[in-house]
């Protein structure tokens, strides 16, 4: 299993991404301006403030060469995971529904919430039960979801009751897309991998990844 | 080349906290009166080609699922 995170000047969470993918594969960096995958099995989209966040998060990194390689990718069944920012350049890339607005609080806010699983059964939740809690820090400022019209079998995972700080519509903390390879959500998973940090919880997400590659593997 | 102005608000119907956030620091200031208060944006562009400006909207500067655009000459 080969993860590729993606780093663009303005990403700050690639390294923690780096960290979280190789306790369960190998991962390495994928350049903003390279088109070049290197033969990945996975790509994430890191958290960070891709562009300085210049004209809206994600517009302008969403553009960038190493993405028109990820949406060939993405279009191709190939599993890509964004957090954080790296949701809101999937969305802005057009491959997640939706977008994300500025908190209704409109402070940046950092703090650990419960995610509840909404649905177990895509490649990014297999090893989770159904309505399994996850512990996860946020932190972000947009991060408000917004999708009118969503198809409800598109949420992955809700923020549990009264952890929703940001006024996300029905309370959703992470999407996917319709045939189910592409997830985004905004609490970050790769930064609860460790017990130093309190929650292991975020090692759930890149292991059930990896099982569905292996699976994957072994059908083939 | 003619100089273009762009002006991009959030979509009426969607929550805009910053003009809330003015909104109520106007009456602290003895401003009293003052309703419905959106914070957008400008863009201000140069351009040769002025048909462009409309694709440019829907493709980069504006986001039409949250936002609406004007374009003004």
């Amino acid at each position: 299993m080969k993860f590729g995170v993606l780093q663009f000047p303005g990403s700050c969470d690639d390294r923690d991404a780096v960290e979280a993918c190789a306790r369960v594969g190998d991962a390495v960096l994928l350049w903003h301006a390279d088109r070049d995958l290197h033969g990945v099995d996975a790509v994430v989209v890191p958290g960070g403030f891709s562009y300085g966040d210049y004209l809206r998060a994600g517009a302008i990194a969403r553009f960038s060469p190493v993405m028109e390689s990820v949406i060939e990718f993405a279009n191709d069944g190939g599993l890509v995971l964004g957090i954080c920012n790296g949701f809101q350049v999937l969305t802005e890339a057009g491959l997640l529904p939706g977008a994300l607005l500025p908190n209704t609080g409109r402070r940046f806010v950092c703090r650990q919430v419960d995610l509840e699983v909404v649905d177990a059964d895509t490649p990014f939740t297999n090893l989770c039960a159904p309505g399994e809690r996850l512990s996860i820090p946020a932190k972000h400022q947009t991060g408000r979801y917004h999708a009118p019209g969503l198809d409800p079998a598109l949420v992955v995972v809700r923020y549990a009751a009264g952890h929703c700080f940001n006024g996300s519509q029905d309370d959703i903390a992470g999407v996917r897309n319709a045939r189910g390879n592409v997830f985004g959500l905004m609490p970050h998973p790769e930064h609860a991998v460790d017990p130093l940090t309190g929650s292991v919880d975020g090692l759930r997400i890149f292991e059930s990844m990896a099982a569905h590659v292996g699976a994957a593997h072994v059908a083939v | 080349m003619p100089r273009v102005q762009v002006l991009i608000r959030p979509k009426s119907g969607i929550l805009d906290p910053q003009g809330k956030a003015v909104e109520r620091a106007l009456p602290a200031l003895g401003f009293d009166g003052v309703s419905n208060v959106h914070v957008g944006r400008l863009v201000e562009l140069d351009v040769e080609d002025v048909s462009q400006v409309d694709a440019m909207c829907e493709r980069l500067l504006a986001n039409t699922l949250i936002e609406d655009y004007e374009i003004v000459s």
